[in-house]
């Protein structure tokens, strides 16, 4: 299929028993880039993970690597290695005798192995921690020698379980920048798996959102975020503010929407999500962020709509308003940055909102 | 003197403490102050002597009888730890559903008295037992098997069964206890169900293995009436010949120093194998 693809998962399904885990999932993931799967709980994200590594037999469908059908190949033939979501660190062996465990299986001399294990070790800033035994990690440590274990492999595909849910948030967000950067310097295939949106986004080249055992959206992290196809995936990853609205006019190159709470808007057809129906359209969504509050007379934005402050939640480097627009049942949630000399409204004040019509996306 | 949580504590600890004092303690101190004694005829002379131990550890019968009991009960750990392996093995990574009923039916050999368990056995090895009787009727053999019974094999075969559910629990909890993950962890990298067996599964269920060695080595060295019963001439052991001193010899004195001396030979014994099984379960290679 596609030139540079190194996994093609191909109307593969899932079932146990009568649960139906993953259902008619197709994607194509390329050689090289970091993929995430991202989902809720449930919606069988780890479950594709589990395919792709050879711990399941998918129920329909084929998994492929590197071109070659992995049907009825176990995880010790292929050509990925996992870092386990609980690590999975041996305990009865030190930490150089884990990150060199599968080289054993390969004809390498103990000096080979050893010098692998020396690199690998320092490629996970853990230099000199050969010796210790596993018990005397941290949570991080762990983490860093679960990678170290998989790199050693040289395998054509990274899997990630969840690897970083376990820290705690200051070491995660480190870690999140450290994995991509090690992903980008060695240039291997990472698939990972996460709940957490903002991860995904961070870290990913590409992202399918899973609901269900389907993938709802298959796209870069800023198309994803911009473009939403449906408003799931719209308010799994980041926040979007809904309002009502009608098509009243379409054609092959536009579309007007009234929106009660903002007004009237035209929209070009190329930033509208593909196969959308004009006749089904009846949300619009805007992040909070693509609103403003006009704190003055001589600020000014495309697009203006009359409000009134509901409440405010000041959260240092931002504050979250809510904002009751004049035509809306429903306050909006925006998102102001908190800069020199502006101050925190009151619930109450009335307020100009700002918005323009490049950050509406529509629904059906 | 000692504080308030220190009193507390003391006082919490006291009914088990004297429970162990009297149950586990005494009768231990009064075996070992026997053995310090010496039986003249139908008196106890309660002079302190060594002549006991001396008899014990110079004259070759009781070498021979202790050294038997060793043998007998090592074969005896030997087989029901290998047989209770695969038992637990299946019972941990195979049954999915009704574990508990599983544990329940492993203590069925528990449901009859030992000593009836021990007729069962004569019952199925005996010279027209069900085997020898099975055997013949179906032709495999022309006279009955003497070597199943009244021997050491008999004994081996008796002391396994009775004691398989000991050998099988403490397994069976320690490979529950193995993180699934790591195994998929060792597949992950490479290993075979084999490799990932002597590599994970059992470097990490050698607790379970040392336990279970224990648990069927130390109690089987002392046992006697499995060896009374089914052990003929050859498969007697140390402890039936304390039982004789204890009662028809009315030797006590003498008996308590055989006892002592087989507990401490035991006890070294179980060190040895502990400390080995803690290196080979510590760190494999």
């Amino acid at each position: 299929m596609s030139e540079n693809a190194i996994i093609e998962i191909e109307d593969v399904s899932k079932s146990f028993g009568s649960v139906t885990a993953l259902s008619g999932v197709d994607a194509i993931i390329r050689e090289g880039e970091f993929f995430s799967l991202l989902g809720p709980s449930g919606c069988g994200k780890t479950t594709l993970l589990r395919l792709i590594a050879g711990f399941d037999e998918p129920t329909g469908g084929t998994v492929s690597i590197a071109g070659e059908p992995m049907a009825g190949k176990p995880a010790n033939m292929r050509p990925t290695n996992m870092v386990f979501q609980s690590y999975a660190i041996f305990p009865h062996l030190s930490v150089g005798e884990n990150v060199g465990y599968g080289l054993k299986k390969k004809k390498m001399s103990r000096q080979e192995i050893a010098d692998e294990v020396t690199r690998a070790l320092a490629m996970v800033d853990l230099a000199g921690y050969g010796d210790r035994a596993a018990h005397e990690l941290s949570g991080g440590q762990r983490q860093r020698v679960a990678l170290a274990r998989a790199l050693v492999m040289k395998p054509k595909v990274v899997l990630l379980d969840e690897p970083l849910s376990a820290l705690d948030k200051k070491l995660r967000e480190q870690m999140q920048i450290e994995l991509r950067q090690l992903q980008k310097q060695i240039g291997i295939t990472f698939i990972l798996v996460t709940h957490d949106q903002e991860e995904a986004l961070i870290m990913s080249d590409r992202i399918a959102v899973l609901f269900e055992g389907e993938i709802a959206q298959l796209d870069t992290p800023e198309a994803l975020y911009r473009r939403p196809v449906n408003k799931r995936v719209a308010s799994f990853i980041g926040v979007m503010n809904f309002m009502p609205a009608t098509v009243t006019a379409s054609s092959d190159t536009a579309m007007s929407v009234n929106i009660p709470s903002l007004g009237q808007v035209d929209l070009r057809a190329d930033q509208l999500p593909e196969g959308l129906n004009p006749a089904a359209v009846d949300t619009i969504g805007v992040r909070p962020e693509m609103l403003t509050i006009l704190f003055d007379e001589s600020e000014t934005a495309e697009r203006e709509a009359p409000g009134e402050v509901t409440s405010a939640s000041y959260c240092g480097d931002m504050t979250y308003y809510s904002v009751l627009l004049a035509q809306a049942d429903e306050p909006v949630t925006i998102s102001m940055r908190n800069t020199t000399g502006r101050s925190i409204l009151t619930p109450g004040t009335q307020v100009r909102v700002g918005w323009g019509h490049e950050s509406v996306v529509l629904f059906d | 003197m000692l504080s308030r949580e220190g009193r507390q504590g003391l006082t919490l600890i006291s009914p088990p403490f004297l429970y162990a004092l009297l149950l586990l303690a005494a009768p231990l101190a009064v075996v070992v102050t026997f053995s310090f004694w010496s039986q003249n005829y139908l008196d106890l002379d309660t002079t302190l002597t060594l002549k006991n131990y001396r008899e014990v550890w110079t004259k070759p019968i009781y070498r021979v009888l202790i050294l038997r009991s060793l043998n007998i009960s090592m074969l005896v750990t030997v087989f029901t730890v290998l047989l209770a392996f695969p038992m637990a093995y299946f019972l941990s990574f195979r049954v999915k559903q009704n574990k508990a009923l599983w544990l329940f039916l492993i203590t069925i050999p528990f449901w009859t008295s030992y000593l009836l368990r021990i007729f069962l056995w004569k019952v199925i090895l005996g010279y027209n037992g069900v085997l020898n009787s099975a055997l013949m009727g179906a032709g495999f053999i022309d006279e009955p098997l003497t070597f199943i019974m009244y021997n050491v094999t008999a004994v081996v075969i008796t002391l396994a069964h009775a004691w398989a559910p000991f050998a099988i629990l403490p397994i069976f909890v320690a490979l529950e206890r193995i993180d699934r993950s790591l195994l998929e962890a060792a597949e992950d990298l490479g290993d075979g169900p084999v490799r990932r067996f002597f590599r994970v599964t059992l470097p990490l269920a050698m607790p379970g293995v040392l336990a279970s060695t224990l648990l069927v080595f130390i109690p089987t060295v002392g046992d006697f009436v499995t060896p009374r019963l089914v052990g003929g001439k050859d498969g007697l052991m140390v402890a039936n010949l304390i039982q004789v001193y204890f009662g028809k010899a009315n030797n006590a004195p003498l008996a308590t120093a055989l006892a002592v001396s087989s507990m401490l030979i035991v006890t070294s014994i179980s060190v040895i194998i502990f400390i080995v099984g803690r290196r080979i379960g510590g760190r494999t290679r």
